[in-house]
């Protein structure tokens, strides 16, 4: 483990050129190819948290896939850990753990505590190391309530929390969670992220995560990777990205009367009104300015009684990154 | 990273693969109403199976060169091995489901081969009862046959049945690899596997000749049962399957695993897609 943890020491994911094409029935026996990874080229370095953001099918979870060493790339190189994943792949499920967003690795008819007991047992985990890092994992994500219950008898973010637990058991050295929060409330996304800044800060380990949430992103992720029809088209801060393409947030206020629309707030833009200008929308930039500050400049002027921000959809930004990019 | 000191401790390489089987078994049990019926059940096929071959020989003394006896033989040792393959290896016939659920990616990101993860993935414990039909045949049918008695008959016995179990067992998988292809051919493959096991509880001597070409060699059917039984017994058998064949069983189980492990092989590189 010694040489192994220093091969993995300074990169986490290297890819050069990685392609991968599937052929695919287009009318009855006709068939024809779709490149749906395109000449990728990245490096990940260890420790790093990076999202990997794109439309549906813009190829991200074919480049997981390779990355983990579950499809055979049809050109190009992929070292994962400083392994290549289809031929390492035993050695690199030690140092790799993956939450599928839609893929549960727990047994559906077993409570989570005998799960990590089996999933104990399959990474040879020492009894020690057993009992220290469960204790960790059910603490830091609060699994303690549920964690006789049966599988199937737990709520989407119980189990969401469940999964990452399952895949962090054996202190993966690269996390990497396909869609991690879809379909989780504002709360359960809320602890869930927390959680992995935690466990990043405690242990050091390199996130890499596709989502659909820009919130996601924003608070988890240092760097971003924008991928569009298999090939990369964005690598940089996410702050870089929102100035490139302007990503803002909304504020949407629902008002004590009618107003007449909200113009002149510092940083922000009034995208429009409803309802006689009870609700009004204003759009503004994270980098310019924060939700709190467009909050009480408006404040000022008229008496909120409810608010809720909109995070910038992630189909949005490609959308604008190429309108900018004049396509 | 895990600190290289604490991994290791219990490395069993059997480790993994017990803790997965030892709670499939307690699930299964659990439900102590529902595993009782599934153990009656399985008992209940098991009794019409050996019903049915009863019920042929009221009307003939012997059919293929076999009489009941002998066909009790048959059909202990068939369905003993069949069973025993059944409950430990049976399940991998579920992998189209994995494949259309894509819970076979999940088997990816553990340290264990795929086609070992697959096979302790599920174990059924219901069968017991249906091995127990066909132990009781085979007791009975090891009574009632006249057998000069001897180590190496015993011996014999203890090849034949370990050697047919694997057979079955190699069936399930190369079934299993086939599924990669075609995923939803398990009606296909199910004919073979299951026909296999009808077959092999039947004298081989009354098949046609494709069915000869079919579960005499490429699946080596009449190597379960049938020709361990005819040279046991001294029987003639048939003319294109001479008895002395029955003493190839464990070369039947050689042929069905190689055959097994390379459809699987070729399954996983078809879904990985790395040609082929």
């Amino acid at each position: 483990m010694t040489t192994a943890s220093s091969a993995s020491g300074t990169t986490a994911i290297e890819v050069a050129g990685l392609t991968r094409r599937f052929r695919v029935r287009s009318r009855g026996f006709a068939r024809k190819e779709v490149t749906a990874v395109d000449g990728l080229t990245l490096t990940v370095g260890a420790g790093e948290s990076v999202g990997y953001i794109g439309a549906n099918g813009a190829g991200k979870s074919t480049t997981i896939k390779m990355l983990a060493g579950i499809l055979v790339p049809s050109a190009g190189t992929v070292r994962t850990c400083g392994l290549e994943p289809v031929r390492q792949r035993r050695e690199l499920a030690r140092r790799l753990g993956v939450v599928f967003g839609q893929r549960s690795q727990l047994w559906w008819d077993l409570p989570l505590a005998e799960s990590y007991r089996i999933l104990a047992a399959v990474h040879s985990l020492s009894p020690q190391r057993e009992r220290e890092r469960t204790a960790e994992l059910v603490e830091r994500l609060e699994l303690g309530e549920f964690l006789a219950t049966p599988v199937r008898q737990l709520s989407l973010g119980q189990r969401m929390r469940g999964e990452v637990a399952a895949a962090l058991l054996h202190s993966p050295a690269l996390l990497v969670l396909d869609e991690p929060t879809i379909g989780l409330d504002v709360l359960s996304k809320q602890r869930l992220r927390e959680f992995l800044l935690a466990e990043r800060a405690a242990h050091g380990t390199t996130l890499l995560l596709t989502t659909h949430d820009m919130g996601d992103v924003s608070r988890l992720c240092e760097r971003v990777l924008l991928v569009d029809r298999g090939r990369l088209a964005y690598d940089g801060s996410l702050a870089g990205l929102s100035k490139t393409v302007g990503a803002r947030r909304v504020l949407v206020v629902d008002l004590a009367a009618p107003a007449p629309d909200l113009l002149g707030v510092p940083h922000a833009e009034h995208l429009g009104s409803e309802g006689g200008g009870l609700r009004q929308r204003l759009a503004f930039d994270d980098a310019a300015t924060t939700a709190a500050a467009v909050l009480s400049a408006v404040s000022e002027r008229v008496e909120v009684r409810d608010l809720s921000v909109e995070e910038p959809d992630v189909e949005d930004v490609v959308r604008r990154i190429y309108a900018a990019g004049g396509r | 990273m895990a600190d290289p000191a604490l991994r290791g401790g219990r490395t069993g390489w059997w480790r993994p693969y017990r803790a997965v089987l030892a709670s499939r078994v307690r699930a299964q049990t659990s439900y102590r109403g529902s595993f009782a019926l599934d153990l009656a059940s399985s008992v209940l096929i098991g009794l019409v199976e050996l019903a049915e071959i009863w019920v042929l020989y009221r009307s003939v003394d012997a059919l293929g060169g076999l009489d009941l006896a002998a066909v009790l033989l048959v059909f202990g040792i068939a369905d003993t091995a069949f069973s025993t393959a059944d409950l430990f290896v049976g399940h991998v016939d579920t992998l189209p489901r994995y494949l259309r659920a894509g819970t076979l990616d999940v088997f990816y990101l553990r340290p264990q081969p795929l086609l070992a993860q697959l096979v302790t993935s599920e174990i059924s414990v219901r069968r017991v009862t249906r091995i127990g039909v066909g132990l009781t045949a085979l007791v009975v049918g090891l009574a009632v046959n006249d057998i000069a008695w001897s180590p190496l008959v015993v011996a014999f016995l203890v090849v034949v049945l370990v050697a047919s179990t694997l057979t079955f067992a190699g069936l399930f998988v190369a079934a299993a690899g086939v599924q990669f292809f075609l995923v939803d051919a398990s009606e296909m493959t199910n004919a073979v596997v299951y026909g296999g096991r009808y077959a092999a509880t039947q004298p081989a001597s009354v098949w046609g000749k494709p069915l000869v070409a079919l579960f005499g060699f490429a699946v080596p059917i009449a190597f379960t049962a049938y020709l361990p039984v005819v040279a046991l017994l001294g029987l003639p058998g048939a003319e294109w399957l001479p008895s002395w064949l029955g003493w190839l069983a464990p070369l039947a189980a050689v042929w069905t695993w190689a055959v097994a492990l390379l459809a699987w092989r070729t399954g996983v590189r078809h879904y990985q897609g790395g040609g082929g």
